[in-house]
């Protein structure tokens, strides 16, 4: 790697868009965070300890779990079925936990793509996708999305045709959803490891198709 | 409002506008859609928010709306578009 | 009245979205683990939607200036007052202390 603004070197830029933790606190609420916790423990209603047992918990939830699920139902018709008919007993055999939450796998097609949103607040399937992206919980994408949604998805590079019909799932209750993309042509000789490659996180609330297997080869 | 309505009805959300926590969304409100999918019986968040036990457990359901008679053309979408929402019982009106 | 609540903003007028991503912070982490293990049982203090009910019910301005995480430990403060697990009076004499701990050392 060339080194020529004396960055660190070895340390490439993917992480740019990624902001830097917070050393020191500066704003109320942080020293509030800090208060509350120290109260907490203190009184011995929580544990330290209990408090960084649930972020690794946290931290071993993500959309890679998800993408497993999807590229299962895409090579097993048996098990696509049964996750859209049983969402929360099919992902408990796959090993997880979706405790009282109903999850809902909707299944898109060339003529119906469904694209998920809560305008009440951020409700999102997290056992399957872990924390939610910051666009998510924005006000920008949850106001838009039910009322422009193809422009909105154009703002995430995705153009569907007219033909298809875009359903803007608005997910205001007690069930999480799960969008199953459509699988990308080129793929049959695909195992299912390879396969859940080309499911991201934003295919699966529905801003993006699955990626294109030639496009990630090359 | 205990029997069950039926996937297919056509349904109009109550147009009211109560204060406190409310999970019917305000765009929707008295707005006409079809039943797509009962999702069973869930305690009532509206009371469930305020410390009450949300009981009885209230029938939640699926509603398809098309997006042309939600926005009156007031918004930016495709002739065949729709929308949907999870809507307890209690704010809908069969038609 | 038509009792808009604050965050029921679906069709509101906004601007472009930013997809930039985030790593969250070790604070964020911190409370988002807090807030799960307070509702959560064996505890069960309180309910996701009474979580909800205490974002929504900030003061409007103190709700369009924060952050996420920011709204989520205004509810958590405001929500342990409420089931009388800790009080306003101890919560601020501490928050006293752990701010000249901080800002001196």
């Amino acid at each position: 790697m060339t080194n020529t603004h004396g960055s660190h070197t070895g340390h490439d830029h993917s992480h740019a868009d990624f902001q830097p933790d917070i050393k020191e606190p500066k704003e109320d609420w942080e020293f509030l965070e800090i208060t509350l916790r120290e109260l907490l423990v203190d009184k011995g209603i929580l544990s330290a300890r209990e408090i960084q047992d649930e972020i690794e918990a946290w931290e071993k939830k993500s959309p890679e779990k998800g993408a497993e699920i999807v590229a299962r139902a895409w090579a097993d018709e048996d098990f696509k079925a049964r996750l859209l008919e049983d969402a929360n007993q099919t992902i408990r055999d796959f090993g997880i936990e979706v405790d009282v939450l109903k999850m809902v796998a909707l299944e898109n097609t060339s003529d119906l793509h469904h694209v998920v949103v809560c305008t009440l607040c951020s409700c999102y399937p997290r056992p399957i996708l872990g924390v939610p992206p910051l666009w998510y919980k924005s006000k920008q994408y949850r106001s838009r999305v039910v009322r422009e949604p193809r422009a909105v998805l154009n703002e995430f590079g995705t153009s569907l045709t007219k033909d298809t019909e875009v359903r803007v799932v608005d997910s205001t209750a007690d069930c999480r959803y799960l969008v199953i993309p459509v699988r990308p042509s080129g793929t049959e000789n695909m195992t299912e490891q390879e396969l859940a490659k080309l499911v991201t996180r934003d295919s699966m609330i529905g801003t993006a198709q699955a990626l294109d297997p030639l496009g990630l080869r090359s | 409002m205990s029997d069950q309505l039926k996937v297919g009805s056509k349904v109009r959300i109550t147009n009211a506008y109560p204060p406190g926590h409310i999970r019917t969304p305000f765009f929707l409100r008295g707005k006409e859609g079809t039943i797509i999918r009962h999702f069973g019986k869930y305690p009532n968040p509206e009371r469930l928010a305020y410390g009450l036990n949300g009981l009885p457990k209230l029938n939640l359901y699926q509603v398809l709306f098309d997006m042309e008679s939600t926005w009156q053309g007031d918004g930016s979408f495709a002739a065949n578009d729709t929308l949907t929402a999870d809507i307890y019982e209690t704010w809908l009106e069969p038609i | 009245m038509n009792n808009r609540l604050i965050s029921d903003i679906g069709g509101l007028p906004e601007g472009p979205l930013d997809l930039s991503e985030h790593e969250p912070t070790m604070t964020e982490r911190r409370i988002d683990a807090m807030m799960m293990l307070l509702r959560a049982k064996p505890r069960s203090f309180w309910a996701s939607d009474e979580n909800r009910r205490t974002i929504e019910s900030l003061e409007p301005d103190t709700y369009k200036k924060s952050e996420y995480y920011e709204r989520w430990v205004l509810a958590m403060k405001d929500l342990l007052i409420e089931k009388g697990i800790l009080t306003d009076a101890e919560i601020e004499s501490k928050l006293i202390e752990v701010r000249s701990r901080m800002e001196t050392s």
